[in-house]
Parts: C-alpha cells; sequence; structure tokens
C-alpha cells in the first residue's frame, strides 16, 4: 500500500538531483489526486437524490429507487461506520469483530441527550463520540494485548457483552440505562430541560429544523426528495471522509500501515506499536459512535440489537467488499449492501410472477421458483455470493473491480488511480 | 569500560543452559565480531542485548546504563540499533517511506500522534530520508515496493534504515546469511565505508569467516554458551581451541 510514493515525483532518469515536485500544501492540504477525490464525494452525496432515482415514480422500475430519506441516510451513516472500520482494519490490520459495539453506544448517548436535555441533535452527536472512544479506549486497552485472531475474539466477546448489558442487565427499573428490549426512546415524562414544545418541534432537530423535513421535487414523472436529515449525515460524512483522508496521507497513517507491514521492525526502529494501534482503535470506535449518533437523530429509538455481533459482521463486509485500505471502498461497501438489505428484500413472489408474466405458465412457474430464494427474505443469499465472488475476483474489493473497467477504457492499460496501489496491495496479499 | 559492559550474563531455556557467566565488553568505535559453532548461544546472547529476551542473571549495560528489563523499542532508542539475520523491512510500503519511518522515529519519539499534516510536506522528514537513500545508493529504488527488492537490497536498506537513526552501536545478526557471494562482498564493502564514515561501534556475529575475518578488529569465539577465547583476528586465526571447537578435532590431530 504506498498511496503516498506515487506522489514522490522524481524521474528515475536523474536520480542524482532529487527534484521533487511540489509535495502537499494543495488545496485543503491535499494532493491534486486526494482533492478530486473529495470532490466527487462531495458530489455523490449532494445530488444523491438525483442519483438514485433514476425511475420515474410510477413506473415498474420504481421499486430499484433508493432516493428515499430512510435510505440515504443509512447509506451515509453507514459509510461513516466503515470508513471508521477501515481506519483501523485496512491500516493496521487489526480485524475489530466488536464495533457494533461502539455504534450501540452512540445511539444510547444521542437518545440520552434528548431525554434530558431536548430535541437539538448535536449535544446528543457530541456525547456519542466522546462516550464511544472513551469506551474504545477501554476495549482497545485490553483487546490490544493480543494480536490476530484471539484480537478478533477479544473484540467479540466485548461486543457481545455489551450486547447483553444493554439488553438485559442494564435495564432493572432500579437503573434502567438502556430499556432493554423495547429500545431507549424518549418519553414525556423526561425532563428535556431545554425543549419547549410551544416553540420548536416534537422530533430531532437541528436549530428548529426537523431531521424528517423532507422537500419534494416534482419533475415530469419524477420526484425527488430533499431531507434535512439526510443532507445533515452527508456533511458529518464528507467531513469523516476528509479526515481519513488527511490521516492516511499523515505519518500516522504510514506508521498504522508499518504496523501491519512488520511489528519486529517497527519495535527495533524505536518505535512502540501499542499507542498506535489504541490511536486507530479509539478514532475507528468514535467514527462508529458517530455513525451511533446519527442512526438515534435520524430516529429517537436505540436498540440493543444495534451492538449485535451480526451487526459488526456487516461492517466488515462493507470494508471487505468495497476495498480494505482503500479511502473510497468503505463507502461504495456500505452503500451496496444497504442497497441490498432494502431493494432486494423487498421484492416479493408476486413482484416475481409479474416480471416473469411474459413466459409460458409452466417456465413462469419454475423461474421464479429459481428466483425467489435469492430476493425477498433470501437476499442475504445473495448478497453472499457476490461476497464469494468478489473475495475471490477481486481482493482488492469494488474498487479494484472500478480500476480493471477503467483500465480496459485508458489507452495506455496502465492503471493509476488514487486508490490503486492499496488495491492491488490487497490482490497482492491475498 | 566499553560501550556494552555484558557481566555474568546466564539463560537458562528448560534443562538447557544456552549461556552461562558471559562477560563481554564492547570497546567504543571498533568491530567487535562474536563467532561460534551452531548452537553456541550467539543469537541468544544478541537478544538478551536488545531486549527481546531478558537474562536470567547477570547485567547489561550500554552507556552506563542498564538496559535489563526495558522494552526493545526503549532499547533502539537509547541508542542500539539491531540487523536482523533475514532483512526485517516494511515489506508493504515502498523504500521511500521504509526510510521515513526511522527517521520519524529519530526526531519524534516512540509515538507520536501527527494524523492531519500531510506527510510529503514535512520538508526535514523527506529530506533527511532522501539523503540516507543517496548515502545508501537506492535513490533510483525509492518508489520501489520494499518487498520486491532483491535480498540484497533489503539488505542494505536496512542497514540505511538503522543508520538513519544515528545509532552508536549496531548489532549485526548474520548480516551475510543466505546471500550470493557477490552480495556479501557488497555488504562488507559497505560496513568497511559506514566504519569509516561515522564514529559507530558495530557488534556483528556471523558464521562466514571471510566475513569476519574482512571486518573484525576484535573476535569473541563462543562455545557451548560461554566465551571459549577473545583476542585480535590474527591470533584467533591459529588458535588451537577455536579450531577444536569449529572442526570438532582436537589439538593434536
Amino acid at each position: 500500500m504506498t498511496d503516498q510514493t506515487q506522489h514522490i515525483a522524481t524521474p528515475t532518469s536523474e536520480p542524482a538531483k532529487p527534484a521533487r515536485k511540489r509535495v502537499g500544501g494543495g488545496i485543503l492540504g491535499l494532493t491534486r489526486k486526494d482533492f478530486a477525490l473529495l470532490v466527487i464525494v462531495i458530489l455523490l452525496t449532494v445530488l444523491a437524490p438525483f442519483l438514485l432515482n433514476p425511475f420515474p415514480t410510477d413506473s415498474a422500475m420504481a421499486q430499484f429507487n433508493a432516493g428515499y430519506p430512510d435510505l440515504m441516510q443509512r447509506f451515509v451513516i453507514f459509510g461513516i461506520f466503515a470508513i471508521g472500520f477501515n481506519i483501523l482494519f485496512g491500516l493496521t490490520g487489526y480485524l475489530s469483530f466488536g464495533h457494533a459495539a461502539f455504534l450501540g453506544v452512540g445511539s444510547y448517548s444521542c437518545v440520552w441527550m434528548f431525554k434530558l436535555l431536548g430535541y437539538n441533535v448535536l449535544p446528543g452527536i457530541g456525547l456519542a463520540i466522546i462516550i464511544s472512544g472513551l469506551f474504545a479506549l477501554l476495549i482497545g486497552f485490553i483487546s490490544l494485548r493480543r494480536s490476530g485472531i484471539y484480537f478478533s475474539i477479544l473484540t467479540l466477546a466485548f461486543a457481545q457483552m455489551s450486547f447483553a448489558l444493554a439488553y438485559s442487565v442494564l435495564s432493572n427499573p432500579k437503573f434502567n440505562l438502556t430499556n432493554g428490549e423495547t429500545g431507549l426512546q424518549v418519553y414525556t415524562n423526561d425532563p428535556q430541560i431545554f425543549h419547549n414544545p410551544a416553540t420548536t418541534v416534537n422530533a430531532p432537530h437541528i436549530f428548529g429544523l426537523a431531521m424528517r423535513e423532507t422537500e419534494t421535487l416534482s419533475l415530469g414523472r419524477w420526484d425527488f426528495q430533499f431531507n434535512v436529515g439526510y443532507y445533515l449525515s452527508a456533511f458529518f460524512m464528507v467531513i469523516c471522509f476528509y479526515l481519513a483522508i488527511r490521516l492516511f496521507r499523515s505519518p500516522f497513517g504510514m506508521m498504522l500501515r508499518a504496523v501491519k507491514s512488520n511489528q519486529q521492525r517497527l519495535n527495533y526502529t524505536g518505535l512502540n506499536p501499542k499507542p498506535y494501534t489504541l490511536a486507530a482503535f479509539v478514532i475507528s470506535g468514535m467514527y462508529a459512535g458517530l455513525a451511533g449518533g446519527l442512526l438515534s437523530a435520524m430516529d429517537p429509538l436505540a436498540g440493543a440489537e444495534r451492538m449485535q455481533w451480526t451487526a459488526s459482521g456487516e461492517v466488515v463486509l462493507m470494508t471487505i467488499l468495497g476495498g480494505a485500505g482503500t479511502l473510497i471502498g468503505p463507502v461504495l461497501g456500505a452503500g451496496f449492501i444497504k442497497y441490498f438489505e432494502n431493494i432486494f428484500s423487498k421484492i416479493n413472489e408476486s413482484t416475481l410472477q409479474a416480471w416473469f408474466a411474459f413466459m409460458p405458465d409452466g417456465m413462469q412457474d419454475v423461474v421464479v421458483a429459481i428466483v425467489y430464494p435469492f430476493v425477498g427474505k433470501g437476499w442475504n443469499l445473495t448478497l453472499g455470493l457476490l461476497f464469494m465472488v468478489v473475495v475471490i475476483f477481486l481482493p482488492g474489493g469494488l474498487v479494484q473491480g472500478g480500476q480493471k473497467i477503467a483500465t480496459v477504457f485508458r489507452r495506455d492499460r496502465k492503471a493509476s488511480g488514487v486508490e490503486d496501489d492499496a488495491a492491488e496491495q490487497r490482490q497482492a496479499g491475498e | 569500560m566499553g560501550i556494552l559492559e555484558v557481566k555474568n550474563v546466564g539463560k537458562r531455556f528448560g534443562g538447557l543452559q544456552a549461556l552461562s557467566d558471559i562477560n563481554l565488553s564492547i570497546t567504543q568505535g571498533t568491530v567487535h565480531a562474536i563467532i561460534g559453532p551452531n548452537g553456541a548461544g550467539k543469537s541468544t546472547l544478541l537478544n538478551c542485548l536488545v531486549g527481546k529476551l531478558i537474562p536470567d542473571t547477570g547485567s547489561v549495560s550500554f552507556e552506563g546504563k542498564s538496559v535489563l528489563g526495558r522494552k526493545p523499542h526503549e532499547i533502539n532508542q537509547m541508542g542500539i540499533s539491531r540487523v536482523f539475520q533475514t532483512p526485517e523491512i516494511f515489506g508493504d510500503l515502498s523504500v521511500m517511506e521504509n526510510m521515513m519511518i526511522p527517521c520519524l522515529a529519530k526526531r519524534d519519539g516512540a509515538f507520536s500522534l501527527q494524523a492531519y499534516h500531510a506527510l510529503l510536506s514535512d520538508r526535514e522528514i523527506v529530506d533527511r530520508a532522501e539523503h540516507m537513500l543517496e548515502d545508501m545508493n537506492m535513490a533510483d529504488k525509492r518508489n520501489m515496493h520494499a518487498a520486491a527488492m532483491s535480498r540484497g537490497d533489503k539488505r542494505r536498506l536496512e542497514i540505511g534504515m538503522c543508520l538513519a537513526q544515528e545509532p552508536r552501536l549496531l548489532l549485526l545478526d548474520e548480516p551475510t546469511a543466505g546471500m550470493a557471494r557477490a552480495d556479501t562482498n557488497n555488504t562488507i564493502d559497505l560496513l568497511k565505508q559506514i566504519k569509516d564514515s561515522r564514529p559507530i561501534t558495530i557488534a556483528i556475529i556471523e558464521h562466514d569467516m571471510h566475513v569476519v575475518f574482512s571486518l573484525a578488529e576484535w573476535i569473541t569465539v563462543l562455545a557451548q554458551g560461554t566465551p571459549l577465547v577473545e583476542d585480535t583476528p590474527d591470533k584467533i586465526k591459529g588458535h588451537p581451541k577455536v579450531r577444536e571447537a569449529y572442526l570438532g578435532e582436537s589439538a593434536e590431530h
């Protein structure tokens, strides 16, 4: 993974005189390529309501539209979650199987702020980041005493413990922190000391602007929805993405890749790998906490299932599917999985019958019977197969797939994009 | 008083007494070779010097300060660098990045959280690393993946990385093991050049007598975990005890 090296632009023809080009200090402190990537991400998030709604509202294909607020919010929130996870897993190679714990802690913290202070989301999001960071410090301090599979198992154990705590232990009548099975939510008798129902909306808001508020733009047969919650989450995601680029290109980022590459050498170079991995763990825990806080800000209900191991596994899938160690990969992976979860799962038997209605009767039933297990409730099956295909043929994830396609269309057939090295490296490592 | 003082060091692994009663003094500014047949305890001794193993008895001190109980990275920060038998470099990183890491370690210590400013805008580190690469004659390889280089080049890079930290003591564990003759000779030349160009002390563990007699100014012979003799290379060459230990023949033969 030598993302940086390609920018040390010294032609090999003149090795004696290192004529470096401008280094660093570009726009927003990013190199031109990184800045281009950031601009692409900004454009994608800003224009998402259009891009994700390619089909007219009344058409048969409308069910493949993903441009509705609830799903778009999930895209960017889980994008944040995956960007953070990638800082730990993609750079240091430490595979945490318990990251959902931080997501859950963030969610609970945010709802508690709603209950105590009021419905403005900013205190909740702030507290979510702080508490999950502290929680990550504790879990990381203990789990990072081991590496490899033992580290993964320790994090998994911690996350399952947190789940059990949230689900039952911490929801007894004497001390009800999580409200157990029901999930933590805001009740009318909660203090909400800064909340004035007469002047502000009775739902999560930012300075009076409710998260659920949606503006619909109708253009011909298309409806495009612009949601406050989505744009707030997207704003946070862009910030997170920018900070992740800075981190990837910083000395700290290089040290994290060095941890993955050779801890022995790092030790004997006078560097202590432990604080580096712990810092990465805490940073990625804070990203997860922010994601959790935003989930609660969009829908003020925090349940323990958010901490379950399946949720931890999901972010691992997102990161690997998109391309671990690349910048944009985790965001793509998160979008991909959330799209499947929400769109493929909605296809039911009658939809299939309608699609294949053009076939002769017997054949239609056979085709529907074959396809049916892969859609609707079986969307996990399709996702599993896709995941296998990606891991086997594209170990660098979707980013590597994108590069392969780009290479085909390029004349010189020489791949050289921002993300190439990381994805190639990943492939070489498999 | 040498730069490194080893006193009465002993180390036992289960039923095996790997080292017993080792006394060793490495004089500042010399090349000190530690030789001995397989299983003599050379590597165990080296591991005791860098903090990978803790000796059961005795003391090890560097420039008058004890190294015992310190972690490898702390010992490194005291001024001891180590080159491994198989080159240990950051294979996933570029040659340039490999060189920047020790430069950062030298300047910023064992840990520093610089997660925001761009690495490549840090002129001091970039210049220093490039300077070191030129010193090592590797400037043309700066963008290569370190893992893709030949073994000789990896060794050269590893030594360069150690030197970037300006250590006062450089420990080499069989630096030419598994190398072709040409690479071995290159490494010998490199080490000679290093020795002549800076005030550094070198301790070298080596099997290859060609390397030992090309470089060493003082030789300690280990056998069965204990020092057999120590002397200048000329004296060691014809020493009957050494021949016996190495060739398994008694002196009368």
